[in-house]
């Protein structure tokens, strides 16, 4: 088996809630991301889903080094990039790139469009001049703008075109890998399926690793080759794409799963709507044990004192991994709105 | 290749009716339409015009500053004389041309004014530019500096200051800059603050940019707005604290006119000349009103809020 | 009789650009106690046509009727309108963080509301809203009354969005997006209320959002805009497994789902237009992939194709459908009639640029 180009160990990235007037004391932490394994195979797209809360922002942050660890290890190539310097670091920023959520915020007002795709070619002294405008140029219309679009401002262009952009940017410096982290979640529906459409052209093209990274399960089903599943912090469920929509055995995917809202009245009509009671809890202070139990349907009183590992469990493939006690079985029903045990918080 | 086929990515309608202008064209053209501004700008130039021609013009009126017309510029008692064919403002209490001394006086207060704020202004944005990007430690201590200077009594230590070094032009303009830069560093700090937090800064990070390039490329373009409006407010108050400091004494000492010292120079006249008093009083409210108007209407320019209504 | 009956609803915003059409001819009906569906995207004009009704859009120019109750709303003053909104009219938005006030208290802000249109005690006022925050779902109300909105949780704070709009028995609730901002359990969770209380209380509800999943959840009747008007009105099944404007067809082959797993998706190609600079005749037409001559020039009306079911599309009827591959449909018009999508896109490209 070949090494996979980036994993990612026990990853844990905790943030301090500090407070004082001169010397700012600890007084909590928000957890985000509590102890990760994952690792992503050349050329594959591994989808991350989850929904607020759950970490999977700071993970894509924490696996392109934008936030130091907390804990844990990330390989990327087979070199340890945890703790390098950021100066050690800088060549490999030319083999990883991200592409942000907001197609409003990303991109500087104030610079034009030429500059910021030329950007990584500055920074890391690769093209000079008019070499750069051309490559500039190459790409913009590769991503389907209009090279001629170079010298104008991000305000002349709509929320779709934008996101090229930061996809233009992103792609400069031809990375192995490309976080992106909600990239079409901002964007009208008749747009989204042209971006995720120049996404995958672009990962045929040029060979490219993704971490999609999306709320919707829908285009995360589109998009990806395998699919984690994150809550509080930690991946509930890990599963080959097919795999995790037809067969997933932890409540929460289950319940995600129900809740996505289906263009089909019919079928909408007919599905079995699990519907979680109470709201997703802060990852302040997340529930001991599993940190689902509060909300789970299935929960029993182990699972409010013992932590589930994330493993395969008997009767599925060896790459299905759960992380429950009492995973869903084939053809079980959930029950609607009745947490099995605790009060959730309202 | 697979590129995207046209039919997916061919741009339909331009999406603006104004394409390809920069946000700086864009305030441009908001500014010319502005009545007020195009007013105050012309009395500007006129005044920046007059001050550099000063020389010329005095010559051209027949006196010069402090040339004192023994003859027609003072009254049997030894008072002023006022406005007349000869002396279009009147004289001062020496018998001093006082239109030729409010041009002098110009050439003080613009000179010092805008040297006085353009020094605040690069102070400030260098301190703020540090204070608000590198983080809590670096931002709390060059935030109590700036805390500190913001709490001196200026009129008190700028008295005291130039009693000590001495006065003249430089050293008023390095005291209304000394107490002037705080205000600039704390707008600019809390405006990269806010900038920092901006996904784009991410984004450079992601590309591996270094901070330096961050705050000279991506933040500082986002700083010249507000820092420009700053500053075309910055300029009447430091105009106003030069002709304060010489009002008292402690800025341009006589036989050099200042506006300052002109009006003080009246305060024992004023009720028998009132032209030696109301002119270079004139002459500092109109030139801190126009650079108000003017600030005000380039923040608006820069700025508008109601016309982005659908822009999306 | 129609609840509120809206005709030839336009609105236009005078600009420093140009004059931006938000809405331009929209006519539409709610019954009582059905549920009105608005899809649109952006631009699409499907949020100002609602302010409009609660005279919600200062520096706008209205005009049309909208009948409610046998009144019109858009020639009312806004003292007459203060007394609709809120008590015959609701409304509830996408962000409660910026609708309610946050530096009162939840049940203060209901309260106040109560009592700004009945007279009623305080204390009673306070039972009632108490009973409201329950109706909706939110744990122990009786302590939650007493809450900041910054300590309600986003799905709660939807919650008491919702009691308040409930709270004086409006016959008419509008919701622009209110599930947008929320993640997809505490959505499918407010759907359900929403479902469950407008059984119980019979009220209408227009409910507009970009998301074709929670219509079909919800709506009884689709209206789906397009660049300010209305380009397809029809019963909730209609819209979805017999669309005729090719912009609903669009929308829905757009949506990953619709087609295979990992087969490209048939994006609609290019992007909305600009409000300022709307293109002549249908302005879908640069989009089309069934453009026609006839597309540039003429505005297609909004004429009936069927049974409760209208389009504004110059294709004849039964043409276009999820089953039809864009060869059969070609097929089925004549040759007199259509040209192909690269000629027509070219053709554009002359006429607007």
């Amino acid at each position: 088996m070949t090494e996979p180009l980036i994993r990612v160990e026990g990853l844990v990235k905790h943030f301090p809630v500090r407070r004082g007037i001169v010397f700012k004391r600890e007084i909590g932490r928000v957890y985000a991301v509590d102890g990760v394994d994952l690792e992503v195979s050349r050329g594959e797209t591994l989808g991350l889903v989850g929904e607020t809360g759950c970490g999977k922002s700071t993970l894509a942050r924490c696996m392109t080094r934008l936030y130091p660890l907390t804990g844990g290890r990330v390989i990327f190539d087979g070199t340890d990039i945890s703790d390098l310097s950021r100066a050690r670091l800088r060549p490999y920023r030319r083999e990883m790139q991200m592409i942000f959520q907001d197609p409003y915020g990303s991109l500087n007002p104030r610079r034009r469009v030429g500059s910021i795709i030329g950007d990584p070619f500055a920074i890391h002294n690769v093209a000079d001049g008019a070499e750069r405008k051309r490559r500039v140029q190459e790409l913009m219309e590769l991503v389907g703008l209009n090279p001629e679009h170079y010298n104008r401002f991000p305000a002349d262009f709509s929320g779709g075109q934008r996101q090229r952009i930061g996809v233009a940017r992103a792609l400069a410096l031809h990375p192995k890998l490309i976080v992106c982290d909600e990239p079409v979640s901002a964007l009208d529906v008749s747009i989204q399926a042209q971006i995720i459409n120049l996404l995958k052209s672009l990962q045929e093209e040029f060979s490219l690793t993704y971490v999609f990274i999306a709320h919707d399960l829908s285009v995360v089903e589109h998009v990806s080759d395998r699919v984690a599943v994150m809550y509080l912090g930690r991946v509930v469920e890990l599963a080959d794409r097919a795999r995790l929509y037809s067969a997933p055995r932890h409540p929460y995917t289950c319940a995600l799963l129900s809740a996505a809202a289906v263009a089909d009245p019919d079928r909408a009509a007919q599905r079995e709507r699990i519907i979680l009671v109470g709201d997703v809890p802060s990852p302040v202070a997340p529930p001991a044990g599993c940190r689902f139990h509060p909300r789970c349907p299935k929960a029993q009183p182990r699972c409010a004192s013992e932590e589930p590992a994330l493993i395969d469990r008997p009767g599925d493939p060896p790459d299905h991994f759960t992380a429950c006690h009492f995973p869903v079985e084939p053809g079980e029903r959930l029950a609607r709105e009745q947490p099995a045990i605790g009060q959730p918080e309202g | 290749m697979t590129a995207p086929s046209i039919l997916e990515t061919t741009e339909v309608a331009p999406t603006r009716t104004v394409v390809g202008r920069s946000p700086w064209e864009l305030a441009w053209m908001r500014l010319r339409r502005d009545r007020v501004a195009i007013v105050c700008a012309v009395f500007i130039a006129v005044l920046i015009l007059v001050a550099i021609l000063a020389g010329p013009i005095s010559h051209l009126i027949g006196y010069g500053p402090t040339e004192q017309d023994r003859v027609h510029g003072i009254t049997l008692d030894g008072l002023p004389v006022p406005p007349s064919g000869r002396h279009l403002l009147g004289t001062d209490n020496l018998g001093r041309d006082i239109l030729v001394r409010i041009i002098y006086g110009t050439r003080v207060s613009l000179v010092v004014g805008l040297a006085a704020a353009a020094a605040a202004v690069f102070i400030g944005v260098i301190v703020g530019l540090c204070a608000g990007y590198f983080g809590p430690v670096v931002d709390a201590g060059m935030s109590r500096l700036m805390d500190v200077v913001l709490s001196f009594p200026f009129l008190l230590f700028a008295i005291a200051l130039v009693s000590v070094i001495g006065p003249s032009e430089l050293v008023e303009i390095g005291v209304i800059a000394f107490f002037s830069w705080a205000a600039v560093g704390r707008v600019v700090r809390a405006q990269t603050l806010s900038i920092r937090e901006r996904e784009y800064i991410e984004a450079a990070r992601s590309l591996g940019a270094g901070d330096l390039r961050i705050m000279l490329i991506d933040v500082l373009p986002n700083l010249v707005a507000p820092v420009i409006v700053y500053t075309t407010l910055l300029i009447p108050v430091s105009i106003v604290f030069e002709a304060t400091l010489s009002y008292l004494g402690v800025g341009i000492i006589p036989p050099t006119p200042s506006w300052g010292n002109m009006i003080s120079d009246s305060q024992d006249f004023y009720q028998v000349a009132w032209w030696f008093l109301v002119f270079p009083g004139a002459a500092l409210i109109l030139t801190t009103l126009a650079f108000n108007l003017l600030g005000d209407s380039v923040r608006d320019a820069l700025d508008p809020r109601t016309e982005r209504l659908f822009a999306r | 009789m129609a609840l509120l009956e809206v005709s030839d609803l336009t609105v236009s915003f005078p600009t420093a650009d140009g004059v931006v059409e938000a809405v331009r001819g929209v006519s539409f009906s709610v019954e009582p106690g059905r549920t009105l569906g608005i899809v649109g995207e952006s631009g699409s004009g499907k949020t100002v046509c609602t302010q409009a009704l609660l005279g919600l859009t200062p520096g706008g120019r209205v005009s049309g009727t909208a009948l409610f109750g046998g009144r019109d709303l858009l020639t009312m003053s806004n003292e007459e309108l203060r007394h609709i909104r809120g008590a015959q009219i609701s409304a509830i938005f996408q962000d409660p963080l910026s609708s309610l006030h946050p530096l009162y208290r939840v049940g203060w802000q209901i309260v106040e509301m109560i009592q700004a249109h009945e007279d009623i005690s305080r204390a009673a006022a306070r039972r009632r809203a108490i009973d409201l925050l329950g109706q909706v779902g939110i744990p122990r109300p009786e302590s939650r009354v007493d809450d900041y909105p910054h300590e309600f949780s986003g799905g709660m704070r939807q919650r008491a969005m919702i009691a308040m709009a409930l709270a004086l028995h409006p016959t008419l609730i509008i919701a622009d997006e209110p599930t947008t901002a929320l993640d997809a359990t505490v959505q499918a969770q407010i759907i359900d209320l929403m479902i469950r209380l407008q059984r119980e209380t019979g009220t209408a509800l227009i409910m507009i959002t970009h998301d074709l999943g929670v219509i079909a959840d919800i709506a009884d009747e689709v209206m789906v805009m397009y660049a300010g008007k209305a380009v397809e009105v029809a019963d909730r099944r209609s819209i979805y497994y017999n669309p005729h404007h090719p912009y609903t067809t669009g929308l829905l082959e757009s949506i990953p789902g619709s087609t295979g797993v990992k087969e490209r998706l048939k994006p609609i190609p290019g992007q909305p237009p600009s409000l300022i600079m709307v293109p002549p005749g249908c302005a879908f037409h640069p989009r089309c992939r069934y453009v026609m001559d006839r597309c540039l020039v003429q505005v297609p009306p909004l004429e009936p194709i069927g049974p409760g079911h209208t389009s504004a599309c110059w294709l004849p009827i039964s043409v276009v459908g999820l089953a039809a591959s864009t060869d059969e449909v070609r097929g089925r018009i004549s040759a007199a009639h259509r040209s192909g999508p690269a000629e027509a896109i070219t053709r554009r490209i002359g006429a607007t640029s």
